[in-house]
């Protein structure tokens, strides 16, 4: 419509990549460096098998967020839908299509890297729910009719992961979707609602639930119960943190690691082996640094004018938070056996392209911060 | 608000952090060490047993064992295809060899065979390059060189059985082996040894990855046993054939000088584990090889009783030596009658021809005067009715019977017939050889008590060195006494009309005193003694009399005693006192520092075979 004043000016390339949050991008590097380290360790003081990939996916990575973080977030918010319609149609496709590996169908082979889609859809989630609630009044949130179809955003893919299946990703995408409903506004006693029907259905669920599945979530209760069977990664993931103590063995020097004890130490059980090597203030500078990253996270977002953007922030922020916290959580025995990796320390190339593609669209909500988004896209307000 | 709610969330992992790692991280600590290092325990060497002159009698072979270690052989199949080319392995071995593989993990060797003689490891070792996976591996396992002659002193050792297990990790290590029986069995402690450690840092899988620290253990003791091991083997070899036990003492140190027990068992047998089949044929044997008999076979002590009896007659002033007693072939009390082995009795009989013809008129006359309770008081000084104290497992007691002991056990009186029976060693009394054997040397030691033994004390690392002094003690019996029973048992062997005179050393300086026993196992009815007693060839095995001999040597300063005992071997005189004679001749070689003449003079031929086949005692 008409062009009227109080529109700041549109920021030049060169402008852009100045007002990159170059802090927060520094403690990425801290993060990825720290993960190189313990990689190099897992393999027993070598840069091969993991240490090097490590570095050059983060490297590929960083490129990959500078290029998001340029992106006008206008971009983001015209094409969220059809990003996310993409990515579900993939995951579909992964049902046709998909390798079969770890007794779950996930990857889709496409000759020179294999693709995720569950990886994809946790991000294009993200932007389509932003997007959804991008403009919505306080009384448009109130209604259930308005909810409805926001929550079936979020069902097609849920159901599509649980297919294949994985539970950690569900998960992962139901809990990222409830922070998003929640700073959308949405009111505290329908989570609650939700939940207590969540768990009515618990029973009904346990049926339809795998066989390792089920047994990861009794190990869980009772870890001890089968030493050698499937408590035994959590019994020795306790007993090398534990046995780390104050402050750990040293660098290189965890035994329930490199003597094996500890099973995939380079992807989900990391965390252990830093804390077994560095002890309680290894651990403890680690979550010191994802705190960090976290509250910028929070910060940059809050600093957004643009509904869209303050919820894509939001989105990604609670997205990191939940892998740090399950993947924690999970390795400490406080929450069962899920597939997920420590972000930017793990091994593995999807989990952190994922991270770097969201921590991407964070910047651009930095860089964007003060771009006004129209209700229905355009720059009207 | 989110936020916030993050933060409390990771304020939880760091206060679970905390937990683990600070509150809990003694505990998981030692988890950690625990997961990590292994303790391998290294099996001490067992201690040897020697004789008295220090030749091995159980020593410590290498063991050759055949290994397979899966993870280095490109196929098992082939590998053991190719094995089988070069010593036979049966499909049970090899179903059993795969099992084996299939337990453990690719890097732990499985034991293909044990006990590989030279001439197959050598074949093997040639054929190293068509056999990958192949190891041979060198342990050390027990041998006992003299196999069956001494095996039931020495026992043997075999796998432990999972009620010995006594919480000792030596015991739990695959192939270990204790001891079962005998010395093996009695100092097993001492000869196993204690075990040295090696701690060994593993992986998950068990693979050692590097050696921690190293103690060694200490080798077992080594046990010197009293035994002359070619006294033993003689012996040993001598009883061959026969269901029989000999007991050699030493009279003044109590030293078992040899003591055999046949049919004997290869103790090696055991070591290298025994078919099914195997263990069946020795352990229903009705001979029981396993028993040593010489200190767990009970007897009746027959004639050899007759001494005792007729010393506490002379102790208690019952009778003198001199007084006679007429034997008419029987004596009857009440409406029993009690038969003499000779039919036609001896006529009149004092003390020394009671004892060198063997009257058992005499006996019942003597022991119907003494009383059973008096019989029993100095039977039990010479060692009988209970246990002598030897380092051996299984050692009887032996019965002594008095009235006291006929109530308890018995419930009933005790009859004067029963003394009778007493005073020829028959009836409810019973002794073990070794006993006997005991009884024999106090008989002539001059009366001092003796304590028998198989190994001494122990000094260092060594259990039982000779030469540690006795204290020595008298039993209490008048020397006159002694010396006449001594002398009757000297002219038993020494005199033409003596039971056991056709078994005299004719050796000059090494000739032998003794007694005979005949004791009957069966009852011999009214109807039998009528038609004449079966001759004991004639009776089914188990049905002959049990023949007895103990005897002395020399009889001009005696040193050795032996017993020896015949199951079912018939007549004492004609079948245990041949044993007697050619054992202490032996050990009377053994120990002469002077040659010993081969030949002697036939200064004693005119007096040969004077003798009749059987005697009854």
């Amino acid at each position: 419509m008409s062009d009227t004043t109080l529109k700041p000016p549109e920021l030049s390339l060169g402008e852009k990549l100045w007002h990159i949050h170059w802090l927060f991008v520094a403690l990425l590097c801290l993060t990825a460096a720290v993960g190189a380290a313990m990689l190099y360790s897992a393999a027993g003081g070598s840069v091969e098998p993991w240490a090097s990939r490590h570095v050059v996916r983060f490297a590929v990575g960083l490129l990959v967020l500078i290029v998001v973080a340029l992106i006008d977030i206008r971009l983001w918010f015209r094409y969220a839908y059809i990003l996310f319609a993409l990515s579900v149609v993939l995951l579909a496709a992964v049902e046709v299509a998909g390798t079969i590996g770890m007794g779950a169908r996930r990857w889709i082979d496409l000759g020179y890297f294999t693709l995720q889609p569950s990886e994809l859809v946790k991000v294009a989630m993200i932007l389509a729910l932003a997007r959804y609630f991008h403009g919505a009044s306080i009384d448009d949130v109130r209604r259930i009719g308005f909810l409805l179809v926001p929550v079936a955003l979020v069902g097609a893919p849920v159901a599509l992961v649980l297919r294949q299946p994985d539970l950690g990703t569900g998960l992962m995408l139901v809990m990222a979707s409830t922070a998003l409903f929640f700073a959308a506004g949405v009111r505290i006693w329908k989570f609650v609602a939700v939940g207590l029907v969540a768990l009515g259905a618990m029973p009904v669920a346990w049926q339809f639930m795998h066989e390792y599945q089920k047994n990861r979530v009794l190990t869980f209760l009772n870890p001890e119960s089968d030493p050698l069977g499937a408590g035994y990664h959590i019994i020795q993931s306790k007993i090398a943190l534990g046995s780390g103590g104050m402050f750990g063995k040293g660098f290189l020097g965890g035994t329930q690691g490199h003597l094996s004890f500890l099973p995939e130490m380079q992807t989900d059980f990391i965390f252990t082996m830093l804390a077994e090597e560095f002890g309680l203030f290894g651990g403890l500078a680690l979550l010191g640094l994802y705190s960090l990253l976290l509250i910028y996270g929070f910060a940059i977002s809050m600093r957004c004018r643009s509904q869209f953007g303050r919820l894509m922030g939001i989105g990604v922020t609670s997205t990191f938070f939940l892998y740090v916290f399950i993947n924690i959580a999970m390795v400490m025995g406080v929450i069962p056996v899920v597939g997920v990796p420590l972000p930017l320390i793990s091994y593995g190339g999807t989990a952190m392209m994922t991270l770097l593609i969201g921590f991407g669209l964070l910047m651009s909500v930095w860089v964007h911060r003060d771009v006004m988004i129209g209700r229905r896209g355009g720059d009207e307000v | 608000m989110l936020a916030g709610g993050k933060m409390v969330l990771v304020s939880a992992l760091v206060g679970r952090m905390y937990y683990l790692q600070v509150v809990e991280a003694e505990r998981y600590r030692t988890l950690a060490d625990e997961n990590r290092i292994n303790l391998r325990l290294l099996p001490p060497l067992r201690g040897r047993i020697i004789d008295r002159f220090g030749i091995p009698m159980a020593d410590n072979h290498q063991n050759y064992r055949l290994l397979l270690i899966a993870e280095d052989a490109r196929d098992v199949n082939l590998t053991l295809d190719a094995l089988g080319r070069i010593i036979p392995i049966g499909d049970g071995e090899r179903r059993r060899v795969l099992r084996d593989i299939g337990r453990n993990r690719s890097f732990v060797p499985v034991t293909i065979r044990e006990n590989l003689n030279w001439e197959e490891v050598a074949r093997i070792e040639v054929n190293t390059p068509d056999l990958p996976g192949i190891m041979i591996d060198v342990g050390q396992s027990r041998f006992y060189p003299y196999g069956m002659d001494a095996a039931h002193v020495l026992g043997y050792v075999a796998a432990v059985s999972p009620k010995e297990t006594t919480g000792d990790p030596l015991l739990e290590l695959p192939g270990f082996r204790i001891g079962k029986a005998g010395i093996e069995k009695i100092h097993d402690l001492a000869l196993r040894g204690s075990g040295g450690s090696s701690q060994v840092e593993v992986n998950a899988f068990g693979r050692m990855i590097r050696e921690l620290s190293r103690r060694e253990g200490q080798p077992g003791a080594e046990v010197r046993l009293t035994l002359d091991l070619e006294l033993q083997r003689m012996v040993g070899q001598r009883l061959d054939g026969e269901s029989a036990s000999a007991v050699v003492l030493d009279i003044h140190s109590g030293d078992v000088l040899a003591m055999a027990s046949a049919p004997s068992y290869d103790p090696n047998a055991f070591n290298t584990g025994l078919s099914t089949e195997e263990w069946q044929a020795v352990a229903t044997n009705p001979r029981g090889p396993l028993t040593n008999k010489a200190i767990a076979g009970h007897y009746a002590p027959g004639s050899t009783f007759k001494m005792i009896v007729l010393l506490a007659a002379l102790e208690k002033g019952v009778i003198s030596p001199t007084a006679q007693v007429f034997c008419s072939g029987k004596m009857e009390l009440g409406d029993a009658k009690f038969h003499c082995w000779r039919k036609g009795g001896h006529g009149l009989v004092d003390a020394k021809r009671g004892i060198v013809e063997s009257c058992d008129v005499y006996f019942y006359e003597v022991a119907r005067r003494t009383g059973i309770d008096r019989i029993a008081a100095m039977a039990r000084k010479f060692g009988l009715g209970a246990p002598l104290g030897l380092d051996l497992p299984g050692e009887g007691d032996g019965l002594v019977p008095t009235r006291k002991w006929k109530r308890k056990a018995m419930n009933a009186p005790w009859h004067k017939g029963e003394t009778l029976i007493t005073g020829i060693g028959q009836g409810y009394i019973l002794a073990t050889p070794l006993q006997l054997a005991v009884m024999t040397a106090k008989l002539v030691n001059g009366g001092v008590s003796v304590t028998p033994r198989v190994t001494g004390d122990s000094v260092g690392n060594q259990i039982g060195a000779v030469g540690v002094a006795d204290r020595v003690e008298s039993i209490g019996v008048a020397p006159q006494n002694l010396k006449l029973i001594r002398d009757a048992m000297t002219e038993v062997v020494n005199s033409p009309v003596g039971t056991a005179f056709r078994s005299r050393i004719r050796e000059s300086g090494f000739a032998m005193g003794g007694k005979t026993g005949t004791v009957q196992v069966r009852r011999i009815t009214k109807a039998e003694r009528d038609e004449g007693i079966r001759k004991n060839k004639d009776l089914p095995w188990e049905q002959r009399d049990h023949a007895m001999f103990v005897g002395f040597a020399p009889v001009h300063a005696p040193r050795y005693a032996v017993s020896v005992v015949v199951e079912h071997g018939g007549g004492g005189s004609s079948t245990a006192a041949p044993i007697g004679r050619d054992i202490l001749l032996e050990a009377q070689r053994r120990r002469s520092a002077e040659p010993v003449p081969l030949a002697v003079n036939g200064s004693d031929t005119a007096t040969r075979g004077g003798q009749s086949e059987k005697k009854r005692g």
